[in-house]
């Protein structure tokens, strides 16, 4: 028997991996040069949540599948134009700033603002997906704020893997140390799940998913309410590249044998 | 004058504090000294008795939530007890191993109390204020931060502090009281997604990084996966190194390619993956875009096999660059490894 799920995936957008990126400070803090015209990405774990999500409500008809995110309006217009072609979702954007700086506690503010506001969401029914870490800030702790704002105490990080059940519990593989998962089992919605990888492959644009998503997109970012995300007393006192820059030996003209004897003196070297 | 606590944890024996955990001791006590704070170390363990006494030299006060309830990482029970320990503690600055135990629950305890969290920290530092180091886009970025608000919580990188070793004694542990909530998830035990042997070793001096390169054509036209497979497994067998990938290598299981089966998103390193801390990395078969540098961020003493003399690693980012074919010397590697050991 299928179970009807209320998904809700939180999800920034974050610089394409292969830009150079180079910290500057401004009024406002750091950020980074050229923040904005930088091409940017649906952040990586926070897709493969949109992923999961989407096979998840396509497996439970009646199931629905917001997509919550804060970033510039018109950033999330271009970086929508893509990801409206790989699931079906109805956006919940909120316009506010971009980048790794902010605060995570006023950015989990917002979103759990955005999400309690949304009509229809039955919280009971709540699955609130998300990366477990942004590409950007990387503290992987916004989820289970939002979390705790929705007063949900049943929380999963680096998930890999959900296996839902006929009576509503569901089955979660998290990601622990030493290359391996914890398996638990929750008795049903709702519950916070912070994404890494999971198991399915970046579905392939489809643009006629695209052009149904893209009508509900355009009027939700015209609407979209703007957010100012408080300091919360937080203060950089510097922001760099790593200097390091290593003086690199190219090794272009010894034998496999000889380089196989480099390595095993380097590999048995205290 | 700030009041520090730092949370530990048990190991999977219940009894036994968790690496990392000592070495958030180690930085507490580091903390404490240098601003001339109070320090209390709290436990959470089936059976704190065991941990208690590995700090008993500290000389500090111990705090613990212990149970059959606290066996294992859950986030209800766990955020419960360290909600417990530190408003018993009252601490101003909680500091914690970054675990996956610690890290599934101290931003909920900070917003329970009131506090902000910061993680990935690599470094304390300041003189006369607290002053955390951590990266930021994915290890590309370096920043050093500070707050005003407290309580303010601060999880600690592993390997980025000695871990605490006093000599064991008897402790005096006060056990705080944990009002529990009604539990609805039941942790069933760990599982290894590798297919056959365990590749992922975090305690490992040497990270060996394989690339997409292994499952591409060789110079006879042919894919030789299986062989690639044998010779990274055999490598990995001889010398106890952990085994990092490419993303590109990892996701071809899922687009049909030929693959080494014992690879999973776990091995991932790079941007969309870990980024582990070992004395020691080769790198083979992987060229050097920023995505992948990323990954070894945190790597002391790196090498790589490359065929592409232009290749990243030629640029500033690694020690030594070999312009060879990784079949070739990989295969006379573990020949010589094997040759040793016998």
């Amino acid at each position: 028997m299928a179970n009807v799920l209320h998904i809700v995936v939180c999800a920034g957008i974050v610089p394409d991996p292969l830009q150079t990126l180079e910290p500057i400070t401004g009024p406002n803090g750091p950020g980074l040069k050229n923040e904005m015209v930088l091409p940017a990405v649906l952040d990586p774990w926070a897709a493969s949540a949109l992923y999961e999500a989407a096979n998840l409500a396509a497996k439970n008809p009646g199931s629905k599948l917001w997509l919550v995110s804060l970033g510039p309006k018109a950033k999330l217009q271009q970086v929508m134009m893509t990801v409206a072609q790989k699931a079906g979702f109805e956006l919940v954007p909120v316009d506010g700033p971009i980048g790794g700086f902010p605060d995570a506690h006023s950015t989990a503010a917002v979103l759990a603002e955005a999400i309690e506001a949304i009509p229809g969401l039955d919280r009971a029914k709540l699955l609130l997906f998300g990366g477990w870490e942004s590409a950007t800030r990387g503290a992987g702790v916004t989820l289970q704020l939002v979390g705790e704002r929705l007063g949900i105490t049943d929380q999963f990080q680096g998930v890999d893997q959900i296996d839902l059940r006929d009576d509503g519990s569901f089955e979660v593989l998290e990601r622990v140390e030493g290359g391996k998962h914890q398996a638990s089992v929750c008795a049903g919605t709702p519950a916070v799940l912070g994404w890494a990888t999971g198991n399915l492959a970046e579905p392939r644009n489809n643009p006629q998913i695209g052009m149904a998503n893209m009508r509900t997109i355009m009027p939700a970012l015209a609407k979209a309410k703007a957010a100012k995300l408080e300091a919360n007393g937080l203060h950089y006192v510097s922001v760099s590249l790593p200097k390091q820059q290593r003086t690199t030996r190219v090794v272009k003209d010894l034998t496999p044998d000889e380089i196989a004897s480099e390595l095993v003196e380097w590999i048995g070297a205290k | 004058m700030e009041t520090i606590l730092v949370l530990t944890h048990a190991d999977e024996t219940g009894s036994t504090l968790t690496r990392a955990s000592l070495e958030a001791v180690t930085a507490g006590l580091e903390l404490a000294a240098r601003l001339s704070a109070s320090l209390t170390i709290g436990i959470v363990a089936a059976d704190a008795t065991g941990s208690a006494g590995t700090l008993a030299s500290t000389g500090v006060r111990l705090l613990a939530v212990s149970g059959e309830a606290f066996a294992q990482a859950r986030y209800a029970s766990d955020a419960a007890a360290a909600e417990a320990l530190c408003r018993a503690s009252q601490a101003t600055i909680v500091i914690a191993p970054g675990s996956s135990r610690f890290t599934r629950i101290a931003a909920g305890v900070a917003h329970r109390l009131g506090g902000f969290i910061d993680t990935h920290i690599t470094a304390l530092g300041g003189t006369d204020a607290v002053e955390a180091t951590r990266w930021f886009y994915r290890q590309r970025v370096e920043a050093v931060l500070s707050r005003d608000a407290r309580p303010w919580f601060l999880l600690l990188d592993a390997g980025t502090h000695a871990a605490f070793a006093g000599a064991p004694a008897t402790a005096q542990v006060e056990n705080v009281a944990v009002q529990l909530p009604e539990m609805r998830t039941t942790v069933s035990g760990l599982r290894s997604p590798s297919q056959g042997a365990q590749t992922i070793r975090p305690d490992a001096k040497l990270l060996l990084v394989a690339g997409a390169g292994w499952t591409k054509k060789q110079p006879d036209g042919q894919v030789h996966a299986s062989e690639a497979g044998e010779l990274i497994l055999g490598f990995l067998q001889a010398t106890g190194a952990s085994l990092g990938s490419s993303k590109s290598l990892v996701d071809q299981g899922g687009e049909g390619e030929p693959v080494l089966p014992f690879l999973t998103h776990m091995n991932q390193i790079g941007q969309t993956g870990a980024t582990p801390r070992h004395a020691k990395g080769l790198s083979t078969c992987c060229h050097g875009e920023e995505p992948h540098v990323v990954g070894w961020r945190f790597i002391s003493d790196r090498r790589a096999i490359s065929l592409d003399p232009n290749c990243g690693w030629s640029r500033g980012k690694a020690d030594v660059v070999y312009i060879a074919d990784a079949f070739q010397v990989m295969a006379k590697v573990n020949s010589l490894l094997d040759a040793k050991k016998a």
